[in-house]
């Protein structure tokens, strides 16, 4: 069924159709819609869920430990702040190695305060033992809502994966979406079994504390899921293809990258526009492709390796920064390449901060920029569309 | 008076002298096994569950310091999606109650979800090393309310969190003292029994950060209650439904047992801090009528 609705809803129906058992949030703008519509379909009886309201993002989350140790599917949503608050409770949800689900409707965090859209507030929580996963679109962000599931309750992996999709840009923006089916979400989400919950009759103590002896080892297995992680991914965006038909790539996708001798690479819903702009780069000769990063964490160090290895220049545009040094994308992509060898140049774009459009312009400006870079890049590191007028 | 197959295993690293063991197991004594427990970080937590070892003989879950009662509302409310009975308790000291968790606990109190909430309140922040929390009373010397040439201790009385309790209408909220354990029993049995939220704090004497001698560790408690410096009340539906009467002793009794109080008989102006804690105890004593006629 393909029908225009708000992003916010389109992800309100696929949350329903993972049969969550339980929902925990706590408003906040951007993510308001997706709690509202998840809300009103609990109490129309069309959503057999549990529904938390709760006194604060870290009470929202932490509900969800209590409800993720008796076995349940639990969801939840949050943006910037709220995701802030959480930060304590997001390593303790990745350390207890509970499936959370959880879509971040990705927005800037403040000072100043600041309710428009860029991704400081998830690239920001990179390290806190979660999968991340970014949607260009609308229809992606819906898709990933069950695939999230399967991966995060992989028996293999027991990871909470933040599914990210770009705050008001696709959250509150109408466009058609293919609704998913329920019953084929049944079919290709089986429910979910844990080994271990808490129950008198086979009592277990989880959270125990460990010392360093055991710490490191902890630490490991969580590393080891995220590796696994990475070839799980794109196993189940094939079976979701195999189901429902559409596919996005796995860890990455790519974009005009054949023949291409530079290259941008970023995340997010900014990739409709880069490929408009790279398309008419292209009819203007300048050959630059496109790397779309779907798995920020776990990082696909291969899968970027193989990609990028025939380009002479890249270019990073990403909606952060690791202020004090560049941004997340840009060192990750960097690191990522040392032990390799190669030297092609990497450019780091900041822009987009706090709901800034990027445009067109900016994007083939970036595009230039990494293209000379191939000489030798200009600048490590900017500012895209900096007014300098005001500063 | 404990029963000997406890659902609290020994072999935990509490100190010897601590009253904590002795508070869990009388409760688990009381709810048998059909409970799920959570538990915030906390001296509880530390010396009860060293992975691989934990004594824990029933459900154990921690989380965080100040979340307790938010992943406690979580069980619960899947625990009612099962249609189980199973009770949920939250057992946790005052730092997590009073202070740092005091949001999470609001919002579960609100909610009135059926978990039974029990503080063992040993008036300050032990696990760290005695530092003043929200339940600290008043002339306490802590390790951040120390006592010295401009100090006398801890500047403020003691947080009311019964009363914050009781402003949510949680409808029971008790205190009791590990030096009377049938009444702390019973206690626990009446709040098992409810449906709904209940509040119970209890008395606690902590020997490293009260100070006194190990195995005195009952009868501070007792002196607590009997001076009237910890009455044990219960409030049902938000009235005053029971309370332990005491013939009252004086607060200089209680005082002068522990290391904590020490200075008060020593430095200027400790005269009067003690005849203000003495009015705190009389206030408690005539607005609870503690006093046996």
């Amino acid at each position: 069924m393909r029908k225009v609705v708000e992003g916010s809803y389109a992800i309100a129906q696929a949350v329903k159709c993972c049969d969550p058992d339980i929902i925990s949030a706590y408003p906040i703008t951007p993510q308001t819609h997706i709690v509202e519509n998840l809300s009103q379909m609990v109490a129309d009886g069309e959503l057999k869920a549990e529904f938390i309201t709760v006194d604060s993002e870290f009470s929202a989350l932490s509900a969800l430990v209590g409800s993720s140790a008796m076995g349940a599917r639990s969801y939840s949503s949050t943006t910037s702040q709220g995701l802030a608050l959480m930060y304590e409770v997001l390593y303790n949800v990745s350390g207890l190695r509970m499936p959370i689900v959880m879509t971040v409707a990705n927005r800037a965090m403040g000072a100043p305060l600041n309710i428009w859209n860029d991704q400081q507030d998830s690239i920001g929580a990179r390290d806190c033992g979660w999968i991340q996963l970014y949607a260009e679109n609308v229809q992606e962000a819906m898709d990933l809502t069950p695939q999230a599931y399967k991966l995060a309750e992989d028996p293999d992996i027991l990871t909470p994966v933040m599914v990210c999709m770009d705050g008001f840009i696709l959250t509150h923006v109408y466009e058609p979406v293919e609704f998913l089916d329920h019953d084929k979400v049944k079919q290709f989400l089986p429910p979910f079994k844990p080994k271990i919950t808490l129950d008198p009759a086979h009592p277990v103590t989880i959270g125990a504390f460990a010392d360093p002896s055991t710490f490191t080892e902890y630490r490991y297995l969580q590393q080891d899921a995220q590796n696994k992680a990475l070839g799980k991914i794109d196993t189940i965006a094939k079976e979701f293809k195999e189901t429902f038909g559409r596919y996005y790539g796995g860890l990455i996708d790519t974009y005009r990258m054949e023949g291409a001798d530079a290259a941008i690479v970023t995340l997010g819903s900014v990739i409709g526009t880069i490929k408009d702009a790279l398309d008419e780069m292209w009819a203007e000769g300048k050959k630059v492709g496109l790397v779309k990063v779907r798995s920020y964490r776990p990082f696909p160090v291969k899968a970027l390796r193989d990609s990028l290895k025939d380009v002479s220049s890249i270019a990073v545009i990403e909606k952060d920064v690791s202020i004090g040094n560049e941004a997340g994308l840009t060192t990750d992509l960097k690191a990522a390449f040392y032990n390799t060898g190669m030297k092609t140049p990497i450019i780091g774009f900041t822009a987009g901060l706090g709901g800034r459009d990027i445009t067109l312009k900016d994007i083939k400006k970036a595009g230039d920029k990494a293209l000379a870079a191939a000489k030798g890049p200009e600048a490590e590191f900017e500012f895209l569309t900096l007014r300098k007028e005001i500063l | 008076m404990i029963q000997e197959q406890s659902l609290f295993a020994p072999g935990h690293r509490a100190c010897a002298g601590c009253s904590m063991p002795t508070v869990v197991r009388l409760v688990l004594d009381a709810t048998g096994p059909n409970v799920i427990v959570v538990s915030p970080t906390g001296c509880l937590e530390v010396t009860s569950t060293p992975f691989p070892e934990s004594a824990w003989k029933v459900p154990w879950l921690h989380s965080l310091f100040e979340n307790a009662a938010a992943v406690a509302s979580g069980v619960e409310t899947i625990l009612k999606r099962q249609c189980k009975d199973t009770k949920v308790l939250v057992i946790g000291g005052d730092g997590s109650t009073f202070d740092i968790g005091m949001g999470s606990n609001s919002g579960m109190f609100e909610r009135g979800h059926d978990i039974m909430y029990v503080c063992y309140d040993n008036e300050a922040y032990m696990n760290t090393g005695v530092q003043r929390s929200g339940s600290t009373p008043f002339c306490v010397h802590t390790t951040t309310t120390p006592s010295g040439e401009q100090s006398l201790g801890n500047p403020k009385p003691k947080k009311d969190m019964p009363a914050i309790a009781i402003a949510h209408h949680v409808p029971y909220v008790a205190t009791a003292s590990v030096a009377f354990p049938v009444d702390l029993r019973r206690k626990v049995k009446r709040a098992a029994e409810l449906r709904g939220t209940s509040y119970l704090q209890i008395n606690a004497p902590c020997i490293t950060g009260w100070t006194f001698e190990t195995g005195s560790t009952i009868e501070i408690s007792r002196l607590a209650v009997e001076t009237g410096l910890y009455p044990l009340f219960e409030f049902v539906n938000g009235k005053l439904a029971d309370v332990k009467k005491i013939r009252p002793r004086p607060v200089t009794d209680y005082l002068k047992a522990q290391g904590r109080y020490r200075h008060l008989f020593k430095a200027p102006g400790g005269k009067e801090a003690i005849a203000a804690i003495q009015a705190i105890a009389d206030e408690n004593i005539a607005n609870y009528g503690l006093a046996q006629e």
